[in-house]
Formats: structure tokens, C-alpha cells, sequence
């Protein structure tokens, strides 16, 4: 009985183990929206209870955020504690978000909430999610997500996730993580190098480029059942993977013609049609939201800049003439933005480019921004950069006024990618 | 004294032989009529001899051979004179061994992203390529592959460091 016990501590702590080198990514926060909403944010009634604390991970969304000001309110505070408006608006509070927590006899928490109106005194909204237990922060991020729709009329997205490479000694990891990055999980791990992950549109699946066989080929991995599918393995390079946005296709890049050109095949293998035809290079293809059009970069001009083409190819129309090296074109949600990375004076700079009136704006300043990446409600990009010498996330708000970084523990951390709205 | 060694040559043989079988020298062995089951003979003391193939490369001992990397000047894809001797050397092995494969990986220093430097080492990787069919290598021989900026030989963030990096590797 004794031996079971010391046994079964041994593996509890060995889990404490592992959830602590999975750590989180650390949040630094640099830059705020010029207009804030003041919140007042309640500890929700009982939230001890449940392996997480509900009212925490909201506070920490919308402070990340940089649209809110949190007010502390000291007190726990459930959806049917009687509210004095009087007092939360001395307290210039805006908002107030109350709630409570509570077990269930089959285990999962039932987390209830109420998103209160103080200068009308009135409810704005308000719901209860039964979760497993495993879920508590996936159950505030969805509280978050309705707090923040319902106060800037924009969708939320922390509940949204992040796929991104770490490398750490000799090994690279295929990281998912929730849009804090908490709750990391390594969907690859792998002595060889890994790139450009892309999520499917539903979120269940990512692409990417491995070179575990010794040369770049594109795998599509399902992230539940873990089942691999080689969609892109022929001879010479196979890379830059990106969905269509029905699934049904992806665009790569692969090097059958001696040059790196523009194809697509099918999401599940097969299926190759070419769709650039240039004797140079043609990379980087992103489907436009509508699916309609192909942006892309190509160095016919003789450095490389963004186009864009019909999705079933053919002629190019060249959408950047602004500085002599731009790639890795990203368009937004709305089909109205394009994110990309423009060498200026040798720095290697984010720029978004309203493609309404062709404005650009600088995004980044440390000068090696990478990998640009929407975030699904279009309202921030988040690219790879160095601090210290090391590869971490940095996140920014497309009018370039919310700043905040994600940086890992050890090693580099590389290829962002924000994943999708899901169900 | 001539006649000794001899004799005793003559002597040592026929009791050798005599000690080898019962049978005497006048009788003839018995001829078989009928076909009779071979014999069942033990093989497992026999040592079969193999020869290892040549080692069909000189790869490991020719020194034109032991140099495998190609390297690139800044935003160059063409193969400089330093690396002609190399791709001469292995373009003359590879077409006198037709069954030799390699991969040819292109690589670049680190700067710019992922995938347009992806695109830039393929570039150098086929310059090597193209070289090597000059030379009369098969098409078939070869697979000209990026690792972009994936795979730095040095990894500092100098000129010095990117020099090494620009590069095309031969992988056999």
C-alpha cells in the first residue's frame, strides 16, 4: 500500500515535471490601444474549484488585448450578487463581468457569467458553459471572447490557437498552443529542421514543411488522430504550404521545372496542377479569403515583390513597387490588408499595406521580422523577431498601437502561425 | 644421399594414404549398379568466401572527392572558381558510376525568411546541378534540394559565418 502510494506520488510529480518543461510562453506587454474601456473584472464565486482561475485568464486576455483597462474589484462576485451601479461607477468602471464557478457530481465544471452595463444598468450578456475539467481555459478565453465582441463589436479571439517551431539543443518541435500561450503541446518533434506550418481552415489540421528525409517535403498532420499524409513529396523542393479556403486544395511551392514555381494539389495527395509559369522564382502562395485569387512572391522583376493571380493561375498582377525586396505576402480576414516583410536599408521590417488605398505602415522596428501571421479577427499580426539574440513571437495591432511579445525559457522560438475560428 | 629424402617422401605418402582408407591399393572399389541416395554431408564447418565489392567509391579515399561543399558569393548563384574543382571531381566520378545517386542541397545565410531563402538555395543547388550534367552526369543521378537557411555550417551572425553558409552541399 505504502510502495503504491510513493509510486503514484512519483508519477504525480513526474506530470508536475512535464507541464513545467511544456512551460507556457512568457507575455510581455509594450504598447496599449489609444482608447481603453475600463472593466471592472470580479473573482468569480468558488473558481478555486476548478484547476484554473476563470476570472485570471479574462483579466490577462483583455489586458493583452490593449483595448481594456482592468479595475480590480477585490471581492469575488457571483451572476446573482446584487450589484451597486453607484459604486462601480465612482470606480469608473465602464463594465463590470461577474461569475461563479461550480462542480458537477460528473465531474465537469458548470462556469456561469454576466457581462453588466453599469451607466445603463443592464445586463449585455451573459451564459453558462459546462467543460470538462481540462477545458477551464478554454471556457474563460470563450468568456473573454464574448466580453470583448460585445464592448468593441469586433469577435474575440483568445480562444484561438498558435502552431510555431521551437529549437532547443539539437531538436525542433511543432508547438500548438492556446493564443496566451499556455497550454502548449508538441503535435512533431524531430532532429531536422521544420517550416511554414499552416492550419487547415477548420482547425484540426497544420501543414508544414519538413526536411526529415533529408530535402523539404510538405506532410499535412491531423492534430487529433495524429495521422501524417504526405501531400507534396516530389523531386526536388516541396514547400510553402497553403490552404484553400473550402480544404479542399493546397497551394506549394515545388521545384520540378529546375526553378521554384507555384502549384496545387490536393489536400489529401495527387492531383498536381501548376500555376505559375516564370523562369525564376515563384513562392509563398495565400489564397485570398474569397478563395478567388492567389498573392504570392516572384522575383520577375528582378527582386522579389508581391503579385497576385487568379487561383487557377495565369497572369500575375504585381501589387508592391515600394522598396526592392519584398515577401512573404499574408492577407488579412477581410481580404483588405496585406501584411509582408519589406527589406529597407538592410532591416528586415513588417509592413501592412491597405490594399483600399494602397497606404503602407510599418509594423515592426527591431529590423529581422519574419513569418507574418493574421490573427482570425484581422486585428492583429504576429511575426517572428530576436530579442537577445534568441527567436520570440512578437504581436502587434495593425495600426501598429498594441504591442506584445511571447518568448520561450530556452532555445528559438520561430514560424507563427495563428490558427482559425473554431466551431 | 640423393635418394633419401626421396624415399622417404614415397614412404610418408603411402602410409598417408594407406591411413586414409582401409582398402587396398590392388582392389578396385565396388562399382555401383543402382543409383544410390547422395550422401548427407555436413556443411557446417564450410567457410564460404566473400569479396567485399572495391569499395565502388574512391569516396572515402579519393582526396578530389573529400571536398563536398560548393560555396556562393553574396546574392550569386553562379558556381565560383573555387568550386569548379569540386563539382569536376565528383561530375568525373559520377559519371563512371552511373549507379550512384546524389542529393545536391542548397543552402543560404540567414537572412530574409524561410521560404524565399528556401527558393534562393534551390537556385544554387541547381547551379551545381547544371554544372554536373555539363559534365555528362545523368539527369537521373541527381536531385538538386533546398534547406534554405535551415542548415548553417557556421552559426554566427558575421559575414564570416554567412560565407560558410552559402552553399551548395553534395549528399551521397
Amino acid at each position: 500500500m505504502i510502495k503504491r502510494l510513493v509510486s503514484s506520488i512519483l508519477f504525480v510529480s513526474g506530470l508536475t515535471c512535464c507541464v513545467f518543461a511544456h512551460a507556457q510562453l512568457r507575455v510581455e506587454i509594450s504598447g496599449v490601444g489609444s482608447t481603453q474601456i475600463p472593466i471592472a473584472i470580479a473573482s468569480f464565486a468558488d473558481e478555486n474549484l476548478a484547476p484554473q482561475q476563470v476570472s485570471a485568464i479574462i483579466k490577462a486576455d483583455l489586458d493583452r488585448s490593449g483595448y481594456f483597462k482592468i479595475i480590480d474589484t477585490g471581492t469575488a462576485m457571483s451572476e446573482t450578487s446584487d450589484i451597486n451601479y453607484a459604486d462601480w461607477k465612482a470606480r469608473g468602471a465602464f463594465d463590470l463581468v461577474v461569475g461563479s464557478v461550480q462542480r458537477l457530481a460528473d465531474g465537469r465544471y458548470d462556469v456561469r457569467y454576466r457581462l453588466l452595463d453599469i451607466g445603463r444598468q443592464t445586463q449585455l450578456s451573459g451564459f453558462a458553459l459546462t467543460d470538462i475539467a481540462d477545458h477551464t481555459r478554454l471556457t474563460a478565453h470563450k468568456i473573454a471572447d464574448d466580453i470583448y465582441q460585445k464592448l468593441t463589436g469586433i469577435p474575440g479571439d483568445f480562444s484561438t490557437r498558435l502552431s510555431y517551431v521551437t529549437k532547443s539543443g539539437g531538436e525542433y518541435k511543432l508547438q500548438v498552443a492556446d493564443s496566451d500561450g499556455e497550454n502548449v503541446h508538441d503535435a512533431l518533434r524531430s532532429i531536422a529542421p521544420i517550416i511554414s506550418p499552416s492550419w487547415s481552415p477548420d482547425g484540426t489540421k497544420v501543414a508544414y514543411v519538413s526536411f526529415e528525409n533529408r530535402k523539404p517535403i510538405v506532410y499535412v498532420q491531423d492534430l487529433v488522430t495524429k495521422e501524417r499524409t504526405v501531400v507534396a513529396n516530389y523531386k526536388g523542393s516541396n514547400s510553402a504550404p497553403a490552404w484553400s479556403p473550402d480544404s479542399s486544395k493546397l497551394a506549394v511551392a515545388l521545384t520540378l521545372s529546375g526553378s521554384t514555381q507555384i502549384y496545387s494539389v490536393n489536400a489529401n495527395g495527387g492531383g498536381l496542377q501548376r500555376l505559375t509559369n516564370s523562369g525564376g522564382i515563384d513562392t509563398e502562395p495565400r489564397f485570398s479569403p474569397d478563395g478567388q485569387s492567389i498573392y504570392f512572391t516572384s522575383d520577375r522583376s528582378g527582386g522579389p515583390q508581391i503579385y497576385k493571380m487568379s487561383a487557377g493561375g495565369g497572369s500575375a498582377q504585381r501589387i508592391t513597387f515600394k522598396g526592392d525586396w519584398n515577401t512573404t505576402p499574408r492577407i488579412s480576414p477581410d481580404g483588405k490588408t496585406l501584411a509582408y516583410i519589406s527589406r529597407r536599408d538592410g532591416q528586415y521590417q513588417l509592413y501592412a499595406f491597405d490594399l483600399t488605398n494602397s497606404q503602407e505602415l510599418r509594423l515592426s522596428d527591431s529590423g529581422d521580422a519574419e513569418a507574418p501571421s493574421f490573427s482570425p479577427n484581422g486585428r492583429y499580426i504576429m511575426y517572428a523577431t530576436k530579442s537577445g539574440g534568441r527567436g520570440t513571437l512578437a504581436v502587434v495591432s495593425i495600426d501598429g498601437s498594441v504591442k506584445h511579445q511571447l518568448t520561450t525559457q530556452m532555445g528559438e522560438i520561430r514560424e507563427p502561425t495563428w490558427g482559425p475560428f473554431m466551431k | 644421399m640423393r635418394h633419401i629424402p626421396a624415399l622417404a617422401l614415397v614412404v610418408a605418402s603411402t602410409v598417408l594414404f594407406a591411413g586414409c582408407s582401409s582398402t587396398k591399393l590392388e582392389e578396385k572399389p565396388p562399382v555401383q549398379e543402382q543409383p544410390v541416395a547422395p550422401a548427407v554431408v555436413d556443411h557446417s564447418h564450410d567457410v564460404q568466401t566473400v569479396v567485399a565489392p572495391a569499395q565502388k567509391d574512391d569516396l572515402l579515399t579519393n582526396p578530389a572527392l573529400a571536398n563536398r561543399s560548393v560555396y556562393f558569393d553574396f546574392d550569386s548563384y553562379v558556381v565560383r572558381e573555387d568550386g569548379k574543382p569540386v563539382v569536376e571531381a565528383h561530375g568525373k566520378y559520377l559519371s563512371n558510376h552511373k549507379d550512384r545517386k546524389i542529393l545536391i542541397q542548397g543552402n543560404t545565410d540567414e537572412r530574409g525568411g524561410s521560404e524565399y531563402n528556401l527558393a534562393l538555395g534551390q537556385k544554387r543547388a541547381e547551379a551545381v546541378r547544371k554544372a554536373l550534367t555539363v559534365m555528362g552526369v545523368s539527369d537521373s543521378q541527381l536531385e538538386a534540394v533546398s534547406f534554405g537557411k535551415e542548415k548553417p555550417k557556421a552559426t554566427g551572425h558575421d559575414e564570416a559565418a554567412w560565407s560558410q553558409n552559402r552553399r551548395a552541399d553534395l549528399v551521397y
